[in-house]
């Protein structure tokens, strides 16, 4: 991917897809590490499954079930010096907590990082696609946050459509606020 | 012109399970996330990328080869996975440019 929040989006959907209630995508910035996380409440994977995802031919030679988001982000981090890492509970091997965590861990100084992109644009098309769901995105720079959890935005607006226009026009400028009030204090900027 | 035909002018054949194919054109690149959306059916594709996704991607562009530039090592494994699931691995000592150029003349 061009751009991390691309492949963001790739995999998030992996979540939707398992029937995630709650996907939460998470992203801190600590010096020159990113970290990205992404943790579900979906129907997990098994030890084999979680091994066959990293594989590209999983899935291509099936029927593109889940894509090329992991392996592509793999070699994303990889590229960096990082690395990804993947531990998954089945709904099957404990019903009361079950779900998926992706962490990928990116040097952000090496030269072939890949440049996060408008994240801010991948979690507005998340919402829109799936407004039943819900999604917590929080992005920590420098012990500045940005977030948003769709939960607290449901509480308050009651029966309107998360994908409504006005809703995703709010949560788009809301967003924007708080990118330009982590901007101020520096550490590396998604936008550059 | 035929894969397998490139071996006669200085590229070395690291997979060739179908070496018949037709080459139509070349593509370049080494995002492999955009050579997957815009590689063409039949082309030769250039890289310098030698992971198990050039292979995937080689595989879902449904190019007829890949081809390495500057002499790239493509590990072991990798060159069996390619012959596993049929896709033609070819190999130039050249630079991208240069092998370009060299494409060029053999394919149109």
């Amino acid at each position: 991917m061009k751009e991390l929040s691309l492949n963001i989006l790739d995999v998030a959907e992996n979540s939707v897809k398992a029937g995630a209630s709650l996907t939460q995508i998470l992203l801190t910035e600590e010096g020159d590490v990113l970290k990205l996380e992404f943790v579900d409440d979906g129907c997990g994977m098994s030890e084999d499954v979680v091994r066959s995802v990293i594989d590209p031919f999983y899935t291509t030679r099936t029927t593109r079930k889940v894509g090329m988001g992991i392996p592509l982000l793999k070699l994303a981090c990889e590229q960096t010096g990082g690395n990804l890492e993947i531990s998954s509970t089945t709904a099957d091997a404990n019903p009361e907590e079950h779900g998926t965590h992706v962490t990928a861990t990116f040097y952000t100084d090496h030269i072939d990082f890949t440049p996060l992109g408008d994240v801010s644009a991948s979690i507005l098309t998340l919402i829109q696609g799936h407004p039943d769901t819900d999604f917590l995105f929080r992005h920590e720079r420098n012990g500045r946050v940005v977030e948003l959890d769709t939960r607290e935005l449901r509480e308050v607006l009651e029966d309107v459509p998360l994908n409504s226009y006005d809703v995703m026009e709010w949560i788009r400028g809301n967003l924007q606020e708080q990118y330009e009030e982590l901007s101020e204090d520096g550490g590396y900027n998604g936008e550059e | 012109m035929k894969v397998s035909e490139l071996q006669a002018h200085g590229f070395e054949a690291l997979s060739l399970p179908d070496g018949d194919r037709e080459i139509d054109g070349v593509y370049i690149g080494d995002l492999l996330s955009w050579v997957m959306g815009r590689a063409q059916m039949d082309n030769a594709w250039i890289t310098i990328m030698t992971n198990v996704n050039v292979i995937a991607v080689a595989a879902l562009a449904d190019t007829s080869c890949v081809i390495l530039a500057e002499g790239v090592e493509m590990p072991d494994d990798l060159v069996q996975t390619a012959r596993d699931k049929e896709i033609n691995v070819l190999r130039s000592s050249q630079p991208i440019y240069e092998t370009a150029l060299q494409l060029a003349a053999l394919v149109s």
